[in-house]
């Protein structure tokens, strides 16, 4: 280790012995590779990785003090930029160095943006959003003229999302500004280092550095003396055992999947908290100061728990937390290990994290998740080619900043890892959107954004800039609207979805913050709510969609049930459960289709254990009753799970295979994908980030009057009259990998190659009983929902005293 | 039944899931705010580029109403064009369109806040325009007589988490829903609306068939 520090200056060299530290040989690692044109640092979270990757700045500084920007650092948070700034003072003190560092993110006022520009500081730390902003201006390549180093943080939770895409073509553009700045990716733990390596470079290789995983975590499934319920996704049966385990820690991290649930746990652990242990609550829907607060509390150790979703995912690491607890089944190993490693920051020590089923099939999952994690095998999808509604955004931005030839653009634009292999046909079809909209009726010359003169593409009409900078961007949020304590002083509660809010009726209760709130009405794009006494809310559902298991991990769920000699390591209640199953029906195999029949009452039942996960079999219970319809089998309403399909209606199926004719179902897609909600959601996003539809318009005012008509319209449009527009192409590719997920439809169908075992049961099975108790049935539509808005119409009419 | 008849200040009306007003009696299509030529406007003034089939869909749903009604008189609200200089800058074909649509009947161009005076398009332009009772203009007004008809405000109306245009009314008052392609909308319980109404208001929701709710509901 002593030679591995003499790399070090001997300025930084007293620092670390002053302050008695030890550097990682990772942290030295980037040192010794400073001038390495791409880097990638694995390391488990809480590895020190940040202050790492800012060593070699620091070094090069202390000799070298030109002014000037110097290394640029990106993180997914706001609040990471901060908190960097704060923990970079520190040693930037204690060294002595005469630098500035500064974050420019959405909060930054706009006169340190405007200075910023002018007299850019040594070391800015900023977001994706920020930075596009950035490279949008005339000045920025005197800005990022002398930039040496690149830090991208959390670079695999920005991997996951167009923010991704959007910072991959910003550096590409800094790349063309300033060639020989260097690129520093950090990373947790992910399941194909390479890949996320591709995405990082230019086109020459990324140097991977993985650093010591450190101890194996501890990690178990919570035994409570009651089993989990048949179904349901709230954990609230093992809120007491949980409660003895925040009791027995210093500081527990409660992970659960969806906004709703947390709200319920919460409420949950608060009705038997007798000793009033300080317990906080956090998730996407509070209020940033809401959320703030809580955050400020954990940091000074006031809080014993906090029971978050995936809002804690990324942020600001705190040592003090030794127990994870996942609440519900984790749906994806890879996500689950980077929650475990926010237990016990210190590097040698063990992370300890209990997994709680929130119902019986969940214990298999979780089973399956715990050995995947034990044996590092991660799961994850492997990257599409960069979308294009990014690349319109990009371009209209790179416009902005004064104009663009398109050969040179296109070269640029390939430089970045998700578009390296764009095709210049797609890359013109943009070009050409931007610049007018890209309609197949070409008759209108007043449809003009860009114009080109004498090859350089540039806006028709300046003013057009400040437009365009203000709906730029990635993160779509769900339209949400805040919540308000009628009268008093009007503060947040948080927020709830817009198609939420749209089905409160006066009189509705619903959770939010922890508490139980009475809707009033709403104003002023405002949802009014009053205290009220009532325990039970009508559920909120803030989010409609909820996440899928991985393919990785549906696939060992499957193997792991077919695998009996493995059973033992389940507790007695579950493997009893698996035993009947085997003894009345049989069970699914990794390699065939396991497809059940059985009458309840006066309806026939079909039980389909696809292991595609929820959205997958979502469609295809869409698609199948479809059929069935059209086959006179009257079908009356489905639900699915990450596992299995059932299926009810007044005949019984006794040829499956017909149903489930890959070809024939991939038609059916196309019909009803043409018409589909989930399309026109899909459309909406993209229309939003390719700035065809603005969501932010200067001046604007809060009138409660739409200030646009509805993107749903525009969709309707297009397809009647342009449905080969570039949206409705980009739109079609999204749907089809995101909510509709087809492609696991089709890898399982492709998997069993037709084999289909049918199973004639006498009665309801063991494994098909848990669905029969699932939220989220899906009615067939048609005849039947005309009748209930006429029902629901009658009843209001008549509650109002009119006739209609 | 998939349109709602009703009676108003002795007038036999009949409000079409299309989101037009019928009055067989008189053999009068009325319909409001069509706002022709709206995605020019916005390509004209900030740039926005939005699909520009807009003004072809309005008149094709027109077009299908006066073929099935075929009636003798055809009343435009106002807001018809989205502002006079996309009215002059129809293309060719929907002025076509437009020509067939008017001959042979009787066509009032009511003149609203986006398209205040004539244009160069067949039928009279007026600012209001009255028959057997009942008002035809294109902002209701604060103390108005009985049987006002007008459009202006794009109602809509939700239930069940449904948004769909609505027409308005009681028993002095009738507020069309905006007719254009691209039309945004006030929610009709809004008290901008919901104001000109008395307690016994109904909005009729448009879409594939009428739904009736209290207006204090939508």
């Amino acid at each position: 280790m002593l030679i591995a520090m003499a790399t070090l200056p001997k300025t930084f060299q007293d620092w670390f012995e002053r302050r008695g530290w030890q550097p990682h040989p990772h942290q030295l690692a980037l040192t010794e590779q400073a001038k390495t044109a791409s880097l990638l640092l694995i390391a488990p979270t809480g590895g020190g990785k940040t202050l790492a990757g800012f060593l070699p700045t620091l070094i090069d500084l202390a000799t070298n003090p030109e002014p000037g920007l110097h290394t640029l650092y990106i993180s997914p948070l706001k609040a990471l930029a901060a908190d960097i700034r704060r923990n970079l003072a520190t040693p930037t003190e204690e060294l002595g160095l005469d630098i500035r560092i500064e974050d420019r993110t959405g909060d930054t006022s706009q006169t340190m943006r405007k200075r910023q520009r002018v007299d850019p500081p040594h070391i800015l730390l900023t977001t994706p959003e920020s930075l596009a902003l950035l490279i949008s201006y005339e000045d920025a390549p005197r800005i990022f003229r002398g930039l040496k180093r690149i830090i991208v943080d959390e670079i695999h939770a920005l991997a996951e999302s167009k923010r991704g895409d959007q910072l991959m073509l910003a550096l590409s553009r800094l790349t063309t500004l300033a060639p020989d700045a260097v690129r520093l990716g950090l990373s947790a733990t992910v399941e194909d280092p390479p890949a996320l390596g591709a995405f990082l470079s230019t086109g020459t290789p990324t140097k991977i550095i993985e650093a010591d995983p450190g101890p194996q975590p501890d990690i178990s499934m919570l035994i409570t003396q009651a089993p989990p319920p048949w179904a349901g996704t709230g954990g609230a049966y093992a809120a007491c055992a949980i409660m003895q385990e925040i009791k027995r820690h210093k500081t527990t991290l409660v992970f659960i999947n969806t906004r709703a649930s947390a709200e319920l746990f919460f409420q949950a652990l608060w009705a038997i908290n007798p000793d009033n242990l300080p317990i906080g609550l956090h998730h996407g829907s509070l209020s940033k100061e809401a959320r703030g607060k809580v955050e400020g509390a954990m940091a000074t150790g006031a809080l014993r728990a906090i029971v978050c979703t995936g809002s804690l995912d990324l942020g600001i690491d705190w040592g003090d937390v030794d127990l994870v607890i996942q609440v519900g089944a984790p749906k994806n190993v890879k996500r689950l290990v980077q929650r475990i490693g926010r237990a016990n920051h210190r590097y040698n020590a063990p992370s300890k994290a209990l997994l709680v089923p929130a119902n019986r099939f969940e214990v298999v999952e979780c089973q399956a998740a715990l050995e995947a994690v034990m044996e590092h095998d991660l799961d994850g999808d492997p990257r599409g080619p960069g979308p294009l509604d990014v690349l319109c955004q990009h371009i209209l931005l790179i416009a902005c900043s004064g104009g663009f030839q398109a050969d040179a653009l296109y070269q640029e634009v390939r430089k970045a890892g998700p578009y390296r292999d764009l095709p210049r046909a797609e890359f013109d079809q943009c070009v050409d959107y931007c610049a007018t909209g890209g309609y197949a009726l070409k008759a209108y010359d007043r449809w003009q954004r860009l114009k080109n003169t004498g090859g350089t593409w540039h806006l028709r009409d300046p003013r057009a800039t400040q437009r365009i900078r203000m709906n730029t961007g990635t993160i779509m949020d769900v339209e949400t609207l805040p919540v308000r304590m009628r009268g008093g002083r009007q503060r947040a509660l948080g927020e709830v979805e817009e198609s939420f809010a749209a089905t409160l009726e006066p009189g509705d209760t619903f959770l939010i913050g922890g508490q139980v709130v009475l809707y009033e009405s709403l104003r002023e794009m405002t949802v009014l709510v009053s205290r009220t006494a009532r325990k039970n809310p009508k559920i909120a559902v803030f989010m409609g969609t909820k996440l899928a298991t991985s393919t990785r991990l549906s696939q060992r769920v499957s193997t792991f049930l077919d695998t009996p000699s493995k059973w033992s390591a389940l507790p007695q209640h579950t493997q009893t459960w698996l035993k009947q199953q085997q003894a009345l029906s049989q069970m699914p195999r990794p390699d065939r289709l396991l497809v059940e029949t059985f009458w309840r009452g006066e309806r026939a039942h079909l039980c389909i254990y696809g292991f595609a996960g929820r959205n997958a079999l979502q469609t295809l219970g869409l698609l199948i009753t479809k059929r069935m319809e059209e086959r006179g089998l009257d079908p009356l309403g489905f639900v699915a799970t990450d596992y299995a399909l059932l299926i009810w209606g007044l005949k019984e199926v006794t040829d499956p295979a017909p149903l489930l004719d890959a070809r024939t179902l991939r038609d059916g897609l196309e019909r009803w994908l043409s018409s589909n909600a989930v399309m026109k959601r899909t459309f909406r996003n993209a229309a939003r980030i390719a700035c065809l539809i603005e969501r932010n318009l200067p001046g604007q005012r809060k009138s409660g009057k739409q200030a646009t008509f509805s993107s749903d319209i525009l969709y309707d449009t297009l397809l009647k009259y342009d449905p080969d527009h570039l949206l409705m192409k980009i739109t079609r590719t999204e749907a089809e990998r995101g909510l509709v997920d087809f492609g696991r439809i089709e890898e399982m169908l492709h998997r069993i190659e037709g084999r289909i075992d049918l199973v004639q049961a006498p009665h309801v099975t063991p494994l098909a009983a848990p669905l029969l108790l699932e939220v989220g049935k899906v009615p067939i539509k048609g005849a039947a929902q005309d009748t209930l808005l006429e029902q629901e119409a009658e009843a209001l009419m008549k509650d109002a005293g009119l006739t209609a | 039944m998939f349109w709602h008849d009703f009676d108003f200040c002795s007038a036999q009306l009949r409000a079409l899931p299309a989101g037009a007003l019928w009055w067989g009696d008189a053999k009068l299509l009325c319909v409001s705010d069509l706002h022709l030529g709206k995605s020019e406007r916005m390509a004209r003034r900030g740039g926005q580029l939005v699909p520009p089939y807009d003004s072809l869909e309005t008149l094709i749903r027109l077009k299908d109403l006066i073929d099935q009604h075929d009636p003798e008189t055809v009343i435009c609200l106002g807001d018809s064009f989205d502002d006079l200089t996309a009215g002059q800058r129809l293309d060719a074909n929907l002025l076509q369109l437009l020509a067939t649509l008017i001959a042979g009947r009787k066509w009032i161009w009511i003149t609203g806040n986006h398209d205040p005076g004539p244009l160069d398009i067949q039928g009279s332009w007026l600012a209001e325009f009255k028959q057997d009772g009942l008002t035809f203009r294109h902002i209701a007004q604060d103390t108005s007589e009985a049987g006002e008809i007008s459009g202006h405000f794009h109602p809509k109306a939700s239930i069940r988490g449904r948004r769909r245009p609505c027409f308005c009314y009681d028993s002095r008052r009738l507020i069309l829903p905006a007719f254009g392609t691209y039309t945004g909308g006030l929610r009709a319980s809004d008290p901008v609306i919901a104001n000109l109404f008395d307690s016994t208001a109904r909005a009729v929701m448009t879409g594939t068939k009428s739904t009736v709710i209290p207006l204090r509901a939508a």
